[in-house]
């Protein structure tokens, strides 16, 4: 027998190890079943963001409310990261204060809709005083008004097998490679339907200020800032997995 | 840095067992995860090297500590998706060793302090043999000395779980379920400085730790720690 390793070592280690495989194996099997690996599971990176993924989605709920705060602790200052997009497009939507603004609805739904902003004012308004945190480290609280998503899948009729939904903005095509970028972007159905997750056309009283998304952004208030997209254009709901993620970052921002 | 059961020579004259499996695998599990933790932790640091108390903090607001580092926008990006990982490896290990350790008795054996050594003449007596690098009594017995003990649990049960603490209490989803992580520290802010308080103070042990293996026999040391014995001719007296 080794030196450095008893039998009992070696029987305990082997046990363990036996039920660590088919520990793994049925965890496996359940991730699978309830939806907890996150679509960004591959490569070595892909192990910890499911374990990150699985123990957030088992650890909240529908119902697990993000911190909300009182008028007089809104921030006097809110930075942001990216530019204001400087494509034609955009710039035009702009120049005509947004009133050809459309946030297209489309992909796994039954019936396809197009919301003008003065569409999406006249639905169930709503408003929440939240922490807007960036991983860079700051933060800042503000008071955001919009419609819920959840409304707008409503309508727009979702299917019972989406997945997803993806969020499409007017991406500036000069932002240079060492910026963060305004990117497509994807949350899951329990964050799409979750009641703090809004259309933001509001902040702290007035509309949204351009800098900070206008027309319309997107707000899930338990992530962290990268997910909230701003400059919304297009919203696609899907059954499927392999959406456009971007590279470096983690897909799932609620840690 | 004498270490546990060296005082059971067996008679055949092998050196004795120093660390048990689960010891030496959790720990360089372990010391894979802080230094890795620490490495990518930095990474997002300099993203924005200034730590602020409360809720909110953000250039353009009052700064608590404005670190000497410069502000580098993107490392951030790529270092968050390496710093779970290794924070998932000093989560699971930390968990199988503290499991081991009760199940073992470890901790009571090893690291608890006999109820004598709780005096302050004790302690400044090995500190200030630890600071000229001189043995102490323990030494010679192959046990951990008050000082080693006290510093070994206060790592494993505050530095470590109030590192892991402060991290998730900048969680968003995790604050939505625990408020309390956040709240009871002060904020979101207070959690992040608190985060690069214990994280550095689990830095300065890891320093401290490794010249002091330099004092104690660096290669003899390390290898009780990966065979789980000390090599014969450096056995304790």
């Amino acid at each position: 027998m080794s030196k450095f390793l008893t039998r009992r070592a070696l029987v305990t280690t082997g046990l363990a190890t036996a039920a660590g495989v088919s520990g793994l194996g049925a965890a496996m099997h359940f991730t699978g079943k309830y939806n907890l690996i996150p679509p960004d599971n591959g490569g070595i990176l892909g192990i910890s963001e499911t374990l990150t993924y699985s123990a957030q989605r088992l650890l909240t709920s529908n119902r697990s409310l993000a911190r909300e705060f009182t008028q007089a602790q809104i921030s006097t200052v809110s930075p942001v990261n990216g530019e204001v997009p400087i494509d034609d497009a955009y710039q035009r939507l702009l120049m005509n204060d947004f009133r050809d603004w459309r946030l297209e609805v489309e992909g796994a739904v039954s019936r396809p809709v197009s919301f003008s902003l003065d569409n999406l004012k006249s639905l169930t308004p709503t408003r929440h005083i939240t922490l807007h945190a960036c991983e860079e480290g700051w933060s800042y609280i503000a008071e955001w008004s919009g419609v819920r998503l959840s409304t707008i899948l409503d309508l727009a009729g979702t299917s019972p097998n989406a997945k997803y939904v993806i969020f499409i903005p007017y991406a500036n095509p000069s932002t240079n490679s060492g910026a963060v970028r305004v990117s497509t972007n994807g949350i899951d159905m329990i964050d799409a339907l979750h009641p703090q997750t809004l259309l933001a056309y509001g902040m702290n009283g007035g509309d949204l200020p351009l800098r900070h998304g206008a027309p319309v952004r997107l707000r899930v208030s338990r992530l962290l800032g990268y997910k909230n997209t701003k400059f919304l254009s297009r919203i696609v709901v899907t059954e499927n997995s392999d959406f456009y993620h971007r590279g470096n970052n983690s897909w799932f921002g609620g840690i | 840095m004498q270490g546990p059961n060296a005082s059971t020579i067996s008679a055949q004259g092998i050196s004795p067992r120093r660390h048990r499996a689960f010891v030496r695998i959790t720990h360089w599990l372990m010391a894979l995860s802080v230094l890795g933790l620490i490495a990518t932790g930095t990474g997002i640091l300099i993203s924005h090297p200034r730590l602020y108390w409360g809720e909110t903090g953000a250039v353009g607001t009052p700064s608590l500590i404005d670190l000497p580092l410069p502000f580098v926008l993107g490392p951030s990006i790529w270092n968050r998706p390496y710093h779970f990982f290794f924070a998932w490896i000093l989560v699971l290990a930390g968990f199988t060793y503290v499991v081991g350790g009760l199940a073992t008795r470890h901790f009571r054996q090893n690291l608890l302090p006999p109820k004598t050594d709780f005096r302050w003449s004790t302690i400044a007596s090995v500190t200030s043999a630890h600071l000229r690098g001189k043995r102490t009594v323990t030494d010679e017995t192959g046990t951990y000395n008050i000082v080693q003990r006290l510093t070994y649990l206060a790592v494993v049960f505050f530095f470590l779980p109030g590192v892991v603490l402060t991290g998730l209490g900048m969680s968003p989803g995790t604050t939505s379920v625990f408020p309390i992580l956040a709240t009871s520290i002060g904020g979101h802010q207070s959690a992040r400085t608190l985060h690069f308080c214990f994280a550095s103070f689990v830095l300065i042990f890891l320093i401290v730790h490794i010249a002091m293996l330099f004092v104690a026999g660096f290669r003899g040391h390390v290898q009780a720690m990966i065979t789980g014995r000390l090599p014969k001719e450096r056995a304790p007296r």
